[in-house]
């Protein structure tokens, strides 16, 4: 899933100066998931702006709303009625939703209310963890499920740089070397000769050194 | 060796690297290395490559090592030509795409230098620019195959052919015998070897007995007879630099009785210097080891005083 930090609250805060009323807008979808743009959060954000306008003298109506998705028209749509006079929104969704939604509302001030991070995995209660970077080619069959493009901080794609040393990254020693975990898997798998293979040099134009993507299936459109 | 034999040899020759025709001879090469200035004059390498010349057979081009901004490897490289020294430019996969390095190398190959070395680069959050977007193009792997294939097949990475004046590299790549996975590194080595490394140069070793772990996996693979493999030296002024490099340098390692060793020294300039020599000495006798490579690290003053306490003068003149 996608995973988002909130901002700083001076940031936003900054973001909507001169607005009367603001809509803090919640998104259902990851954010929820990743414990920073649910309705939990948008409450909690909501009266932290509330509080924080009050105290700077620039008090500031402030209403909350939020659905399923910000990134899907389904949803958007119910964003309307709580529009109606709003100056600004605080969007909690990730940059997709705050977008879409923006796309939809081109007459509104849309403020993201996060930092959107990476794709990744909750790999324990309260820790999140990049694990794709949504290169367009994926290579995990070649590398024992583990992504070199985004786990090994040079994206190398044929072993670990001179750097790795105890299974943890030059960079780090918080960052596991994901050659070292690429290593690990195929040794267990009995497949280190996978290991032996050139890859060539990656097709970025998959990636968004492409351009920005776009996937039609005319299976489902209506 | 007669005159004929050498002379057949020579035909054999795929560059006119002057690295290639003394490794091709069977001579023990020594190279050096020259950390590129920080500013936008190349005057001081030019002295050394200059007052150097005869002590090593060729100079290392660091290309913006650890990632802090320097004279580009290239324009050193042309300093060190002026100099009347051979460069060994040094070319990482950090800070360019494919594009940038191929039209790097196609200028590199037409102000005359014949030898490249392809590395991953150190990551950027090292440097004096740690907020910077990396490339990471293509990995060094790549890289190797790259060069090669512009060489060889006369056509640029994306199979575009060059029509003319295709740049003839005598290709260099590193290993560093430390890192991890240790069982991995002569696989790795032996990869970058089919990607097309006409030599390698390794990481600075202190610890001897795993070095030779490491050459003897790669002697077992036959590594060493399909290239080059010159042994990296560092020479320590201080107990402080081990320490700095034990502590915080990736993939060093350290022996504590080299430590110990350096605390004892009265004058630990000297002992640095015997400490080397003496590493020239084991190396030279290990199997599969071609060559010797000094990286001084801003002490110049140390390369004839080692190379020479080594014996390995005067440098063959080919
Ligand atoms: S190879 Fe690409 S698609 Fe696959 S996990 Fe890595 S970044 Fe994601
Ligand atoms: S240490 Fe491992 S993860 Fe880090 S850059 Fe090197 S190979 Fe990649």
């Amino acid at each position: 899933m996608i995973v988002a930090e909130i901002k700083p609250i001076e940031e936003i805060a900054e973001a909507i100066k001169g607005a009367k009323k603001v809509l803090v807008a919640g998104c259902g979808g990851c954010v929820t998931v990743c414990l920073s743009g649910g309705q939990k959060e948008t409450d909690i954000m909501a009266s932290a702006l509330r509080m924080k306008m009050k105290v700077d003298g620039q008090p500031l109506e402030i209403e909350t709303a939020t659905y399923e998705r910000q990134c899907d028209p389904e949803y958007v749509i119910r964003f309307k009625e709580h529009l109606q006079d709003v100056d600004a929104v605080v969007s909690m969704a990730c940059g997709v939703g705050v977008q879409f939604m923006a796309e939809n509302y081109p007459e509104i001030i849309f403020v993201p209310g996060q930092n959107t991070k990476f794709a990744g995995a909750a790999i324990e209660h309260g820790i999140w963890e990049e694990r794709c970077m949504l290169c367009g080619e994926c290579v995990l069959a070649k590398t024992g499920g583990v992504c070199p493009v985004i786990r090994c901080s040079k994206s190398l794609m044929n072993g670990p740089c001179g750097g790795s040393q105890n299974g943890v990254c030059e960079i780090s020693k918080d960052t596991p070397c994901a050659w070292q975990l690429i290593y690990d898997r195929l040794k267990g798998q009995g497949r280190l000769d996978m290991m032996t293979e050139v890859l060539p040099a990656k097709n970025w134009s998959k990636n968004r050194d492409g351009g920005p993507r776009k996937i039609v299936r005319e299976d489902v459109r209506l | 060796m007669s005159e004929a034999v050498a002379l057949d040899k020579q035909a054999e020759l795929k560059t006119d690297s002057k690295l290639e025709k003394l490794y091709s001879l069977g001579h023990f090469v020594v190279t050096g290395e020259l950390g590129p200035p920080q500013h936008a004059e190349g005057h001081e390498l030019e002295h050394h490559a200059h007052e150097l010349k005869d002590i090593v057979d060729g100079f290392n081009l660091t290309d913006n090592q650890t990632a802090i901004v320097r004279l580009s490897s290239i324009a050193a490289g042309i300093h060190v030509l002026k100099g009347g020294g051979v460069p060994i430019i040094q070319m990482t996969c950090r800070d360019r795409n494919r594009i940038a390095m191929q039209s790097d190398l196609l200028g590199a190959y037409s102000l005359g230098i014949r030898d490249v070395l392809c590395l991953s680069g150190d990551h950027q959050s090292f440097g004096n620019h740690p907020t910077s977007k990396n490339v990471y193009d293509v990995d060094s792997v790549q890289l190797i195959a790259m060069v090669k294939k512009m060489r060889d097949d006369k056509k640029f990475l994306s199979d575009a052919v060059i029509k003319a004046n295709e740049p003839r590299f005598f290709i260099g790549a590193v290993e560093n015998p430390f890192g991890d996975p240790f069982e991995f590194r002569a696989i790795r080595l032996e990869k970058k070897v089919n990607a097309g490394a006409d030599f390698i140069q390794t990481q600075a070793i202190f610890d001897l007995e795993k070095f030779a772990r490491f050459m003897e996996m790669a002697v077992a693979r036959g590594i060493h007879e399909r290239t080059k493999i010159t042994a990296g030296i560092l020479p320590v002024r201080s107990v402080k630099a081990l320490q700095y490099m034990k502590k915080d340098v990736a993939g060093m390692e350290i022996p504590d009785s080299l430590i110990e060793r350096m605390k004892k020294a009265e004058d630990p300039k000297k002992e640095g210097i015997q400490v080397a020599i003496e590493m020239c000495n084991e190396l030279k006798k290990i199997p599969g080891v071609a060559g010797i490579h000094i990286m001084p690290v801003g002490w110049e003053a140390a390369l004839p005083e080692i190379v020479k306490g080594a014996g390995f003068l005067p440098r063959p003149k080919v």
